[in-house]
């Protein structure tokens, strides 16, 4: 009785499944994986004096092409959850078209389950579970089992394997990291939404982290990839910027950096803290942002010369000066680009 | 009470040890903290900052070894140590559930601020902060970048002569970041001690000098400087990747 009802169901599935896919014959055309067409959401939220209307996510348009890295670069509250929750027909956006592998995320949503891959940023993995039967469960759940599409999560999971026995609740952060996406691959999904996952982790596993998803690239898997951390930027084939619900700007990493508009000076000295003060309160200086070791300076039109510019900062008591020119970095971009920087 | 020291030193480790049963987490770190400095603590996830934070801060005993902060003993005085640090960790800071004056009035009643100095305290860090419209704004409809900068300023609205961030500026945008160091900057100028984690490198390089941790000990400390001409690197990234590469502790 149990078994032949499930085999409905199964069939049932299949079959909507069946007419997605002839749905997708007349309408995908082209290489795209994804596509997002002005997309806009609004959360109520209740405080006890008023009810505010946030807008998550306004207006929001861009493409993903097959076997594509891309990035969704932003800080938190930019809106990169709610993005994604959109793009994996988790939510549903106010207004906006998306288009997933062809499949439309409100009408053909089952079709786009079984076609995606979702890491979301936080719990994923069922704490009570051992790392083998968190696997199972995925893989079960998608018709699948381990060993079809083993070859997906080998490189990956052979780190876990000593610990298969484990709960997922007694493994260290990036063992969870990477069970998680083994669990997100395992019925060999053709687009992976990976939700922040190098967030608050050091930058080694970082580093690990992002070459296992090169290897995932390399399998012609389309991945997007959302992160707070903007020197991850250069490791996608392409970036939107995000910030407070809007994208900045779109484009390769390459792209974004060659087009800073300005030209970037670093600055330091022996008294980093002084100097700051001292080159913002210089009017010729457009903007002044402390990179650590240096501080990263902008003109507003005429430019100074360096010589000029270390003359007013010995005679401001500075030494062991040095300006040099710079390429711009991700970060120089997404401050420039940031409204409060053109205010 | 207060043991008098001799040296303007804030904070000291000697053989700083804590073990799990047979795991030692923290193995016999020994360094100094000096008056007004900012000090980066590095490592990567399981090296063991956080039990070595825990214990400097009197949240945990140590198995073995000594330390001092703010002049009172880690072993017999974690009590005075808890009420004379400021801290501040990004996971908890603030209660969202109350308004800006609020979480300040709270927390300077928690860290002993005499009472009749608090009003006119606050309305100075809220002129300071350019926060004044704010004052009865409920601290969760605060911008992230916002909240950060209230949280630091309410760690050290005592005038501790240390202040802890447990990875302060974790998914702030990158202008907040600056800002928020920039105030960094101004409370070490003031003398305040900072002790700070992060997990942006190009952090380490605000500080002045870095202790980077792997597996339990302390394999280097400098300024990022004479790190970078030690390991003949780049930046202070490659740094941490030459050291963190070292680890055998593995993620488990």
């Amino acid at each position: 009785m149990m078994a032949s009802s499930k085999l409905e169901c199964t069939e049932r599935w299949t079959f909507n499944f069946n007419t997605n896919m002839q749905a997708l014959h007349t309408t995908s055309t082209s290489d795209l994986a994804l596509s997002c067409q002005s997309v806009s959401k609004r959360y109520v939220r209740n405080s006890p004096f008023e009810k505010v209307n946030v807008s998550a996510l306004e207006d929001i348009s861009f493409e993903v092409n097959r076997g594509e890295l891309f990035g969704i670069i932003g800080p938190d509250g930019a809106g990169k959850t709610t993005l994604f929750r959109i793009l994996t027909t988790l939510l549903l956006a106010d207004s906006g078209v998306v288009r997933v592998e062809g499949f439309d995320v409100v009408t053909d949503f089952r079709a786009i389950r079984n076609e995606v891959g979702y890491m979301p940023g936080r719990f994923s993995l069922y704490q009570d579970l051992t790392v083998e039967e968190n696997l199972n469960v995925f893989a079960k759940v998608f018709n699948t089992s381990i060993e079809e599409n083993y070859h997906l999560i080998e490189a990956i999971y052979k780190q876990l394997e000593p610990f298969k026995k484990r709960r997922a609740g007694k493994l260290s952060g990036g063992m969870k990291q990477k069970l998680a996406l083994c669990c997100a691959l395992i019925h060999k999904p053709r687009v992976l939404f990976l939700d922040e996952p190098t967030t608050g982790v050091d930058p080694v596993s970082r580093k690990e982290f992002w070459e296992m998803l090169k290897r995932l690239k390399a399998q012609q898997i389309t991945i997007l990839v959302s992160t707070p951390y903007m020197d991850e930027a250069s490791l996608c084939d392409r970036i939107a910027l995000l910030l407070q619900g809007r994208i900045l700007k779109i484009d390769t990493p390459q792209n974004i950096v060659s087009q800073y508009p300005h030209e970037l000076w670093s600055v330091s000295s022996d008294e980093m803290s002084k100097l700051l003060t001292d080159l913002r309160n210089i009017p010729a200086i457009r903007s002044g942002y402390s990179f650590g070791e240096s501080h990263h300076i902008t003109f507003k039109n005429k430019e100074w010369s360096m010589d000029a510019l270390r003359a007013e900062l010995e005679k401001l008591g500075h030494s062991s000066i040095v300006i040099k020119k710079i390429e711009a970095s991700i970060e120089d971009c997404f401050m420039d680009l940031s409204p409060e920087s053109k205010g | 009470m207060k043991q008098s020291l001799p040296t303007d030193i804030v904070l000291s480790a000697e053989n700083l040890t804590k073990k799990f049963g047979s795991f030692t987490a923290v193995d016999s770190i020994s360094f100094e903290v000096r008056k007004g400095e900012i000090f980066g603590f590095l490592g990567a996830n399981g090296a063991g900052k956080t039990t070595a934070m825990r214990m400097l801060t009197g949240l945990s005993n140590a198995s073995s070894g000594k330390g001092t902060v703010a002049g009172y003993d880690i072993n017999t005085q974690s009590e005075q140590i808890k009420k004379t640090i400021g801290y501040m960790s990004q996971k908890f800071a603030l209660y969202d559930d109350l308004k800006v004056w609020e979480n300040i009035r709270l927390f300077a009643g928690i860290y002993g601020v005499p009472a009749k100095e608090i009003a006119p305290r606050t309305d100075r860090l809220l002129r300071q902060l350019d926060f004044e419209k704010e004052r009865n704004t409920l601290v969760k409809s605060l911008p992230l970048g916002w909240k950060q900068k209230l949280a630091f300023s309410v760690a050290i609205f005592h005038e501790p002569s240390i202040v802890f961030l447990d990875e302060p500026t974790g998914g702030v945008d990158p202008a907040a970041r600056r800002t928020f160091w920039e105030m960094i900057y101004q409370a070490a100028d003031r003398g305040i001690t900072v002790f700070v984690t992060t997990h942006y490198m190009d952090e380490a390089e605000y500080c002045n000098r870095v202790s980077i941790m792997v597996d339990g000990k302390i394999e280097a400390l400098d300024t990022p400087g004479n790190l970078k001409k030690q390991f003949n690197a780049q930046s202070m990234d490659e740094v941490f990747h030459q050291l963190a590469r070292k680890s055998t502790r593995k993620a488990d």
